[in-house]
């Protein structure tokens, strides 16, 4: 039974955006009950039927590997992290959609796991340096995912979301806005759990099926 | 001591007023326009810097339009207050969005206010203004950072962790006031065991309240220097870096990637369990019917008793890695310091660390003497190091002249270093009403008449003597444990 093709995919953000609840929400289907610090790298694995309801029909193992700290540490701290991004296949980035910083951070986040880090710059404005064209030839898929979505109130709830629809844009990639503590926003037959499936078959599908002659040196 | 003319002091005052005033408004409009700088910038946001603009105009309007004389001193505190605003959005909240102005404003005028309380040390020694408006500033600052650390911030510490308990959420209010109230019964208790008050004073003074925030500022103080005194040559000199080589990081990932490999195969065995488990039909040990309870005993015992052994694995090759992770941080930051003190910064700071090693080793020397020979520093350490040195040398010297420049500058340099220390280790006004208390010790006779007159009859020698204990054991302590931290960390290199 271990013999599934497995499949890396990186869930990255900010200190206390939610990644492992999240990560613990994809993978066991329940509500992380006392959240605490991640240390390094904490991984989980998700059953996925690729292309499920078809003929081809194919189930693959799918890591997410959450990665702890936060985007300005120091470049020992970085280097170390940067072990954990070989051989990636997907990019999961996760931000806090009461906390504007941690959207803006994002973009670095990105930078830093694509091994195209830029030094950071200053301190006011975090994505002064940003060019759309660094993510135009990228070639792995990406998702961008909102937490704390409960906490918004209904009146701010439209202009958090244009925001956040922006950012999505920038970075060419869909996104999903949730509450981590609440399992119905990924329900079976929502728009989100669409999404997070399509998601997951374009990973699968950028890594096993579509080798072309100039694949980047990340696939094994 | 020399005192300029009144007339060439009122020029020069004039000159820096208009200086200070400008660069107080530059701040206060850079600050208030930082949100329209920033690429999408919202509706509201956009109202509430009008909002602080406005505001921060008015105030620095109604200053300049304050007390004539002491213009310099007002504006400093707008200039102040801007620095502190600013340094509290950059470097303390730099990751989060701070949606409470009031922490940042309480934040702001508390910096303002205790760095104009330091301003007024150096107002002192270079006697500048007369001794009757530093007076009446002293006792204003006082009077408001004492209101704002006794009063405002520990009600606003109060109302802010009740406000983040869902429970207890609607009487907000009434339990911040409690909370309050604790704290103000505690802090009145401090005062009991320590002999701080003469006992001519009455309730509500200011003695009662500055001898207590003292001795919680003092206490806390020495233990930073304590610990700060080790730590700083510890740091700085390279004699204490091991040796890393590419190599030792190179092993140590490639244990900690076969770690993780580990830990995702086995979580593997284990999702891919549940998965047929509830495919199968058998939902989480809920067995319905009779056949479902027998299939449960027979079947599913075996399985979920591997799975919990499973689970057991998991959790110590969790706990495995994330000491690889740790260990593997470790090196990566030793080899970053090795080539840092390769340039020449860091042959400097190198050099700093000796000298500052045996600065500590002095001082702890000094607090040992101070304790055992039950003493309390009465002249001021500069004079008599310089006295010392210039009967050794016989060098004809006047003591005084040099020695009121050069404890000035120390003085400078301490208040500095706190500063810098202060803003980030987040001790916020204790340590500034301390730090006037204690900076008392290190400035000649004269200059001490006004601070112990505006601070009344404290028990200064309490202060110096609770100091030197607590700093002795904060030193002592962290030597200790940074021995142990040292020695440990070649044994588990070895082990590899």
């Amino acid at each position: 039974m271990a013999a599934l093709e497995r499949v890396k995919v990186l869930v990255l953000g900010d200190s206390g955006v939610g990644k492992s609840s999240l990560v613990h929400l994809l993978c066991q289907n329940q509500v992380l009950g006392n959240p605490s610090w991640t240390v390094g790298c904490s991984v989980d694995v998700r059953i996925h039927d690729y292309k499920e309801g078809t003929p081809e029909e194919k189930t693959y193992y799918i890591e997410l590997w959450d990665v702890g700290g936060s985007v300005g540490s120091a470049t020992s701290v970085k280097s170390t992290r940067a072990v954990f991004y070989n051989l990636l296949n997907g990019i999961i980035l996760v931000h806090d959609l009461t906390n504007k910083k941690s959207s803006q951070n994002l973009y670095r986040w990105s930078l830093e796991a694509l091994n195209r880090d830029v030094a950071p710059t200053g301190v006011l404005v975090t994505n002064g340096d940003y060019d759309r064209d660094q993510f135009a030839d990228n070639q792995i898929p990406l998702l961008v995912i909102g937490t704390k979505l409960d906490q918004i109130p209904e009146t701010k709830r439209n202009e958090v979301l244009t925001r956040t629809a922006f950012l999505a844009e920038d970075f060419n990639a869909e996104e999903i806005n949730l509450d981590c503590t609440n399992p119905r926003y990924l329900a079976a037959g929502s728009s989100n759990a669409v999404k997070l499936s399509r998601f997951f078959d374009k990973v699968i599908e950028k890594r096993y099926f579509l080798r072309d002659g100039n694949q980047v040196c990340l696939f094994s | 001591m020399r005192s300029p003319s009144a007339a060439q002091q009122q020029g020069g005052n004039k000159r820096r007023r208009c200086k200070f005033r400008g660069v107080g408004l530059l701040v206060c409009l850079v600050m208030a326009a930082r949100p329209f700088l920033s690429p999408q910038p919202l509706l509201q946001e956009k109202i509430r810097c009008m909002r602080l603009w406005t505001a921060s105009l008015r105030v620095t309007m109604t200053v300049a339009l304050a007390q004539w004389s002491s213009q310099n001193v007002m504006h400093k505190k707008v200039l102040f207050f801007g620095f502190g605003w600013l340094f509290f959005m950059r470097k303390l909240f730099k990751d989060y969005e701070v949606r409470q102005y009031v922490v940042q404003v309480i934040f702001s005028v508390t910096f303002a206010f205790s760095c104009t309380m330091f301003e007024l040390i150096i107002f002192e020694i270079l006697g500048v203004l007369n001794s009757s408006s530093r007076y009446f500033h002293w006792k204003l600052n006082l009077c408001v950072i004492l209101l704002i650390l006794v009063f405002m911030v520990p009600f606003y510490i109060g109302y802010f962790v009740v406000s983040n308990i869902r429970l207890l959420h609607r009487q907000k209010l009434l339990f911040a006031c409690v909370l309050w109230l604790t704290f103000m019964y505690f802090f009145w208790k401090l005062g009991d065991p320590f002999p701080i008050l003469s006992p001519k004073h009455g309730i509500l003074s200011i003695e009662q309240l500055i001898s207590r925030v003292g001795v919680i500022g003092v206490t806390l103080m020495a233990l930073l220097s304590g610990f700060g005194a080790v730590n700083c040559p510890y740091t700085y000199m390279s004699y204490f870096l091991r040796n890393v080589t590419d190599a030792d990081i190179l092993a140590l990932e490639r244990r900690l990637l076969q770690t993780m490999d580990m830990i995702v195969s086995k979580k593997k065995r284990i999702a891919m369990a549940h998965r047929t488990m509830f495919q199968r039909g058998e939902v989480h040990n809920k067995p319905t019917g009779f056949w479902g309870m027998i299939k449960s005993v027979t079947t599913s015992v075996a399985g979920s008793e591997n799975l919990s052994l499973i689970q057991q694995e998991v959790d110590a090759l969790e706990e495995l890695s994330r000491q690889l992770f740790l260990e593997t941080a470790d090196l990566h930051a030793t080899k970053e310091r090795i080539e840092y003190s390769k340039t020449f910064q860091g042959k400097y700071f190198n050099f700093l660390g000796y000298f500052f090693s045996i600065y500590c080793v002095w001082k702890i020397f000094m607090a040992t003497i101070n304790i055992v020979f039950d003493r309390v520093g009465k002249t001021d350490p500069v004079t008599r190091g310089i006295e010392i040195t210039v009967n050794y040398l016989g060098i004809q010297f006047d003591v005084k002249f040099w020695s009121q420049h050069i404890s000035f500058i120390l003085v400078g340099i301490i208040i500095v270093t706190s500063i810098r220390g202060l803003l980030i280790t987040l001790t916020k006004g204790m340590y500034f009403v301390s730090s006037v208390l204690l900076i008392r010790m290190s400035m000649p006779l004269e200059y001490r008449t006004i601070i112990t007159e505006v601070l009344g009859e404290l028990q200064f020698n309490f202060y110096h003597r609770w100091f030197d204990v607590i700093f002795l054991v904060s030193a002592l302590s962290s030597i200790l444990f940074l021995y142990l931290a040292h020695k440990q960390a070649p044994e588990k290199h070895m082990a590899l």
